[in-house]
């Protein structure tokens, strides 16, 4: 666990030596104070609540998740550091959690950024503020599920636009599982149990009921499980060819 | 020890190594020779554990490089070929990264630390990144996180590539100096790092190994091995001269350059020709600017068992 927090310190590092972080950061919290005022309508639902910021974030992490998760292994092979990396006594799985973890703690900060938004509401009006908490975590967890499909999107290819592609059309499926629009590949000849299988997958429907204000076991274990997946997947991915 | 059994590794129907096996042990310096594409760096990632072998076994001090990484590893100190690093980082960063992950603590941390950015003259550049330090200040970042941890043994992939002649006297008078107890395995393609370095060399070609030998054995196969070359001072007694060697019984051919005035006489098998030329030269009055006795090239070996 001692390698997870040294390569956890590295990456994280990494972002701020370059003007990654505070792009990201900047675009993050225009872009989220936009949807939040100009298509959610903050003012005019007259409600003391940020219901009209959360709707948006599946969105906007759809494109700007996976431009943190591409570099996560496919600059490394792009670069070759993978191979000194890879011949340090670290096991694999440590580092694929450690940079995984530097990704998740950059996008907790940039999420936490926004609390102005939430000295706002409070300032207007009285909210229920373990609503608020509980939506922040599920926003959390989004964007943590997020980065563990790009993290294996990004452990495929060297190539970091490739990355960028496969990880917002893997988030995308994984986005809209439970909609028509995914399901209905299914529906034609898949039997109804795989299908409702799919539909439970929706990162949507389970993101908008911890959003709800309702932290229910069975969500949190379904974000636990998928992240646990996808990386366990990228492990499986970097090992197969950690050469390519 | 390092021992290698029948290592192959095949990428889809290209044969990359084929059947390689050998040992080194302590004190020996083993120079990997081979064109580009001859499948040494694979050799050398097989060994780090960086490329999982197609069939055979590595093994690093006893420990299998599949079965046992981590220790394999931690007993392991490894330069990649091009020395790659995090470009963003600085050298001082990228150093105590490693140190981290190699598992130094407290004062021998600071002090292998010290060691290395003396040894190979980083203290100038500790703050800059890498993407702005110079090749060769790449391969010495390169060299250093390889033997922080102060390993038994080391795996260098042309570790002298892009350095000036200065610091390639550096770079061989620090693998000299960590030679005497430790087991080092270098690639490289230049002969000359043969000579200055390694005790012994292993030439491999398309994968598989076709000479292992000392460097002075690998010379005696050249066939100008005990050859003798001698450079007139006048050009004129030039034809003269290669009639008169090459009527001597014991000279299987004369070689002539027209350039410098030189002329070199290759021996029948095991025939010893200097004194006779000698001699001859005495005899017939040539000018001599200089005479001696070749050992052998390694370049004409190294052409003749690769090609």
């Amino acid at each position: 666990m001692r390698n997870v927090g040294i390569i956890m310190r590295r990456e994280l590092a990494s972002y701020f030596a370059t003007p990654l972080a505070y792009v990201f950061i900047l675009i993050f919290l225009v872009l989220a104070n936009a949807f939040t005022f100009y298509l959610g309508g903050f003012y005019e639902r007259g409600q003391a609540d940020l219901d009209a910021f959360f709707t948006f974030h599946p969105w906007l992490y759809l494109f700007l998740i996976p431009a943190i998760s591409m570099k996560l292994w496919a600059e490394e092979r792009k670069s070759g550091s993978i191979e000194l990396l890879m011949t340090q006594p670290v096991e694999l799985w440590d580092a694929v959690l450690g940079k995984f973890l530097a990704g998740w703690i950059f996008t907790a900060l940039a999420l936490a950024l926004t609390f102005p938004l939430w000295i706002a509401v409070n300032y207007l009006g009285s909210p229920d503020n373990g609503a608020i908490l509980a939506a922040y975590l599920g926003s959390l967890l989004l964007a943590g599920g997020f980065l563990a499909i790009g993290s294996c999107m990004s452990a495929l290819t060297r190539n970091q636009v490739v990355a960028f592609i496969l990880g917002v059309a893997g988030c995308f499926v994984f986005l809209l599982a439970g909609f028509p629009l995914v399901l209905d590949v299914f529906r034609s000849w898949a039997p109804q149990a795989l299908v409702d299988a799919i539909a439970s997958l929706s990162f949507l429907t389970h993101f908008e009921s911890i959003v709800k204000g309702v932290i229910d076991v069975r969500d949190l274990l379904y974000f636990a499980m998928l992240i646990g997946f996808f990386l366990l997947a990228t492990t499986i991915a970097l090992n197969l060819r950690k050469d390519l | 020890m390092i021992k290698t059994e029948h290592l192959t590794k095949h990428y889809g129907s290209l044969s990359a190594v084929e059947d390689v096996s050998f040992q080194v042990g302590p004190g020996e310096v083993l120079g990997f020779l081979g064109p580009n594409a001859a499948g040494k760096t694979t050799t050398m990632r097989m060994l780090a554990g960086f490329v999982t072998p197609t069939s055979g076994r590595a093994s690093i001090c006893g420990h299998d490089v599949e079965a046992e990484p981590l220790a394999a590893k931690a007993a392991l100190g490894y330069l990649p070929e091009g020395a790659p690093t995090y470009g963003e980082m600085t050298v001082r960063h990228i150093l105590a990264f490693v140190a981290d992950l190699r598992a130094l603590k407290g004062a021998r941390r600071e002090q292998r630390l010290a060691h290395v950015i003396e040894r190979l003259q980083l203290g100038g550049v500790l703050d800059q990144t890498i993407e702005t330090l110079s090749k060769g200040f790449r391969r010495r970042v390169g060299l250093a996180q390889a033997i922080v941890h102060d390993p038994p043994v080391l795996i260098l992939d042309e570790p002298t590539d892009g350095l000036d002649p200065n610091q390639k006297h550096e770079v061989r008078t620090l693998i000299n100096d960590m030679a005497r107890d430790k087991i080092i395995v270098i690639s490289t393609h230049i002969l000359e790092e043969v000579d200055a370095v390694c005790t012994r060399a292993i030439i491999i070609s398309r994968g598989r190994i076709v000479a292992d030998d000392t460097p002075a054995g690998l010379a005696a196969r050249s066939r100008y091995h005990n050859a003798v070359s001698m450079q007139l001072e006048q050009p004129g007694q030039l034809a003269g001269a290669r009639d008169a060697v090459a009527a001597l019984p014991a000279v299987a051919q004369v070689e002539v350059s027209e350039r410098d005035a030189r002329l070199t006489a290759l021996p029948r098998s095991g025939a010893t020709i200097l004194p006779a030329l000698s001699e001859l030269a005495a005899r017939q009055g040539f000018k001599l600017k200089e005479l001696h006795l070749e050992s052998g090239r390694l370049d004409e070996v190294f052409r003749s068992i690769t090609a």
